[in-house]
C-alpha cells in the first residue's frame, strides 16, 4: 500500500469523526441529563424504536420473498424490476414521501379507496411513519440478500431437490438457513436506515408529537426553539446508532454472507 | 462384481434429445438395476447436460426416461428417487454430517429420530461414523465426500448419479473413495448407477459398461474393459485407449492369467490375491527388435508380433498379437522397419504400470 493513501484516508476519517466531536463539544453537560430524560425526548425515542422495529419486520416479511424472486426466477423484464427496487435508494426521501402522499393521501387513488371503503385514513398516523420507513429501508435488505443469493448460487437447493425435498422444504431447510447471515446484516442496515428516516416521514406523516414525531423529527423541531435540547436528542441518536453498529458488527461490515461459503 | 451375479430385469431406460445454441445432444441407453454405466467424454461432450436431464434439474427438449417401466421424465427432481453425487460434496454448511445424511429420509417423511438412525447407519457404512457431529467446515475433502456418498445413498435412490465424484480429491484421498464407491455400488442390485467421468481409470474401477460421448453423440459403447482395451474408434482410443492385463494382484504387481508376472505399482485400493488388472498407457510401451537381447532396466519384456499400425494424430499406434498397443513416432516406425508380421519385444517400465482391483468381468 502506498503511504500517500494515508492522507485522503485520514481526511475521510476526520470527516466522519470530527462532526460528532463538534456536537459533543457543543453539549451543555449540566442540562444534558434532564434534557435526555425529558418527556419529549423519551416519547420520541420510544416512537422511533417501535416504528423502526416494525418497519424492519415488514422489510423482512416482504423483502426476503422479493429478494428470492429477483435472484431465482427468470422472466422478461426482470432486469427492469431489479432497477425499480433500487428506486427508494436513489430517490431523495422527500420525493418518496410526496409520492406516498399522492398514493395513500386523501387525493391519492388508493387512499381515496381506503377512505371510502374502509374509512381508513393513513397519512399523518403512526402507520404512515412505518410505511415511509419501510419504503426507504427495504432496498437495503433486498440488495444485500439478493447479492448473497446470487453469490452462493442454487447448487445446494438443487442437491436438496434430488434428495427428495419439495420446494417448500427446500426453502425452509436450505434457502432460509443459508441466508441467515446476510439476513442479519440486511436487517441491521434496514433498522438503521428506518431509525434515521426524516424526509419521507415529515412529508407523508407530518410531525405530530407522540404520533409521528420520531427522534430525527424531534431534533429538527427542537433545533428551531431550543438548540441545547436538539443537541441532546442528537446525542441520543448517536448512542442508539453506536449500539446498533456494536451489535451488528462484524456481520454488517463483511456483508456478503455467501462469500464465506465459497471459501 | 464379476461374480456372475444374476442381474434383475429392472432397467433404467433413457432417451434424451437436447438443443442448446449450436450444441445438440442425442443419446439413448439402458442400465440394468445393479449395474453401473460410465459415460466417458471430454469437457463439452454433453455429459453434464445428460446427467441434468436424468436428475430433472434440466429439462431437455424431448426425453423418455423410465425406471422399471415407471416414467420419470415428467416428474420434478424431488419425485424421481435419484441420488446425486458431484465432485463438490455440497454438504449443507449449516447442518452437521449426520443431519446432512438424514436430510433425504426426513424429506421422504421419516421422523427426526428415525431419520437420524438411518443416517448413523449410512455413516457407519462409509466409515464415517466418528464424523457424525462435525460441521462440513470441519471435514477434509475426502471426509466430506464420504459423508456426501452416505447422504446420496440414504435416500435409497433407484437411480444414483455420480458426476466426476473423484475429480476434486487429492491423490491421497481419491483411491480410498474409489474403493468405497466400489464397495457400496457392488452391495446393491436394485439400483441403476450412471457415472460421468473423463478418467478411464474411474470407469475401469467402477463401471460394468461404458458409453463414450463426443459432441453430444454416442461414439462407442460396450463392456468397460473391452471398450478401454480395444477401442473401435480413434476418438475412444485417444481419450481412453489403455493396455489392460487381467490377473491377480501380487506383491510385485500382477500375476497374469497366463502365469506371467507383470511388475507394477499396486493402486492404494488393490488387495493382494484379489482379481486385478494391470493398466498402462500405450505411450508407456517401448518397442525393440526381437533379436536385441535384454533391452535394459524395464522389468516387463513381452515378445510378440506386430498385427497393425494405425496413425492417431501425430503418433502411430502399434497393435500386437499379445493384445497390447504402443504409441510410436512415425520416425521410430521407419527406423525399426515395423510392419504387420514383424516380431518385436515390448518393454514397459514397472513404474508406469498400475495394478487396480478388477471391476467388470
Amino acid at each position: 500500500m502506498p503511504w500517500v493513501l494515508w492522507i485522503p484516508a485520514l481526511i475521510a476519517l476526520a470527516l466522519v469523526v470530527l462532526p460528532v466531536v463538534g456536537l459533543l463539544v457543543r453539549t451543555d453537560l449540566g442540562r444534558l441529563p434532564s434534557l435526555i430524560v425529558s418527556s419529549t425526548s423519551l416519547t420520541a425515542l420510544r416512537l422511533s424504536l417501535e416504528t423502526a422495529a416494525i418497519s424492519t419486520l415488514a422489510c423482512i416479511v416482504l423483502g426476503v420473498p422479493l429478494a428470492i424472486v429477483l435472484a431465482r426466477s427468470r422472466f422478461r423484464g426482470l432486469r427492469v424490476l431489479r432497477a425499480v427496487v433500487l428506486l427508494p435508494l436513489v430517490l431523495p426521501p422527500v420525493v418518496g414521501g410526496l409520492a406516498l402522499l399522492y398514493l395513500l393521501g386523501r387525493k391519492g387513488f388508493l387512499g381515496y379507496l381506503l377512505q371510502v371503503t374502509a374509512g381508513v385514513q393513513i397519512p399523518f398516523t403512526t402507520t404512515a411513519v412505518i410505511i415511509a420507513q419501510t419504503f426507504v429501508a427495504m432496498p437495503f435488505l433486498v440488495v444485500s440478500l439478493e447479492g448473497a443469493l446470487r453469490n452462493s448460487g442454487d447448487a445446494y437447493e438443487q442437491v436438496a431437490a434430488t434428495l427428495g425435498a419439495r420446494p417448500w422444504t427446500v426453502f425452509r431447510r436450505v434457502t432460509v438457513p443459508l441466508l441467515l447471515p446476510a439476513l442479519g446484516s440486511g436487517a441491521v442496515l434496514s433498522f438503521a436506515r428506518a431509525l434515521g428516516e426524516f424526509g419521507a416521514t415529515i412529508t407523508f406523516a407530518g410531525s405530530l408529537d407522540g404520533v409521528t414525531r420520531t427522534l430525527p423529527l424531534a431534533v429538527y423541531t427542537e433545533a428551531e426553539s431550543d438548540i441545547d435540547s436538539a443537541v441532546a436528542l442528537s446525542l441520543l441518536l448517536i448512542v442508539v446508532a453506536v449500539v446498533v453498529i456494536a451489535v451488528a458488527r462484524p456481520r454488517a461490515l463483511d456483508q456478503v454472507g455467501g462469500a464465506e461459503r465459497l471459501r | 462384481m464379476g461374480d456372475g451375479r444374476e442381474k434383475s430385469h429392472v432397467t433404467l431406460h433413457v432417451e434424451v434429445e437436447l438443443v442448446r445454441g449450436s450444441f445438440e445432444l442425442e443419446v439413448e441407453f439402458d442400465v440394468a438395476a445393479g449395474s453401473v454405466l460410465a459415460i466417458l467424454g471430454p469437457n463439452g461432450s454433453g455429459k453434464s447436460s445428460l446427467l441434468g436431464s436424468l436428475s430433472g434439474l434440466l429439462r431437455p427438449h424431448r426425453a423418455t426416461i423410465s425406471f422399471g417401466g415407471r416414467p420419470l421424465h415428467d416428474l420434478p427432481p424431488h419425485d424421481r428417487a435419484v441420488g446425486l453425487l458431484s465432485q463438490d460434496p455440497l454438504l449443507f454448511p449449516h447442518l452437521s454430517a449426520v443431519d446432512n445424511v438424514a436430510f433425504a429420509p426426513r424429506s421422504k417423511g421419516a421422523g427426526r429420530a428415525r431419520a437420524r438412525e438411518i443416517a448413523h447407519r449410512w455413516l457407519a457404512e462409509v466409515d464415517a461414523a466418528q464424523l457424525a457431529d462435525r460441521k462440513p467446515a470441519q471435514l477434509s475433502g475426502g471426509q466430506a465426500q464420504r459423508v456426501a456418498i452416505a447422504r446420496a445413498l440414504a435416500g435409497e435412490p433407484d437411480l444414483l448419479l455420480l458426476d466426476e465424484p473423484l475429480a476434486a480429491l487429492d491423490v491421497d484421498a481419491a483411491p480410498a473413495i474409489r474403493g468405497l464407491l466400489r464397495r457400496v455400488l457392488a452391495a446393491n442390485d436394485t439400483r441403476a448407477t450412471v457415472l460421468v467421468t473423463h478418467d478411464p481409470l474411474d470407469a475401469l474401477a467402477l463401471a460394468d459398461q461404458v458409453l463414450v460421448l463426443s459432441a453430444g453423440r454416442v461414439v462407442e459403447r460396450g463392456p468397460t474393459r473391452e471398450v478401454l482395451s480395444a477401442p473401435r474408434t480413434a476418438f475412444t482410443a485417444r481419450i481412453a485407449g489403455l493396455n489392460l492385463i487381467t490377473g491377480t494382484a501380487v506383491d510385485e504387481g500382477l500375476r497374469a492369467e497366463d502365469g506371467r508376472l507383470i511388475a507394477g505399482m499396486p493402486a492404494r485400493d488393490a488387495a493382494l490375491g484379489e482379481p486385478a488388472v494391470a493398466v498402462f498407457a500405450p505411450s508407456a510401451v517401448a518397442v525393440y527388435p526381437a533379436d536385441d537381447g535384454h533391452p535394459g532396466s524395464p522389468r516387463n519384456t513381452i515378445g510378440t508380433v506386430v498385427t497393425a499400425l494405425e496413425p492417431y494424430g501425430s503418433v502411430v499406434r502399434l497393435r500386437t498379437e499379445a493384445g497390447l498397443t504402443a504409441d510410436l513416432t512415425p520416425a521410430a516406425v521407419a527406423d525399426l522397419r515395423l510392419e504387420p508380421g514383424t516380431p518385436v519385444q515390448l518393454s514397459i517400465k514397472a513404474t508406469t504400470v498400475t495394478v487396480h482391483p478388477a471391476a467388470a468381468p
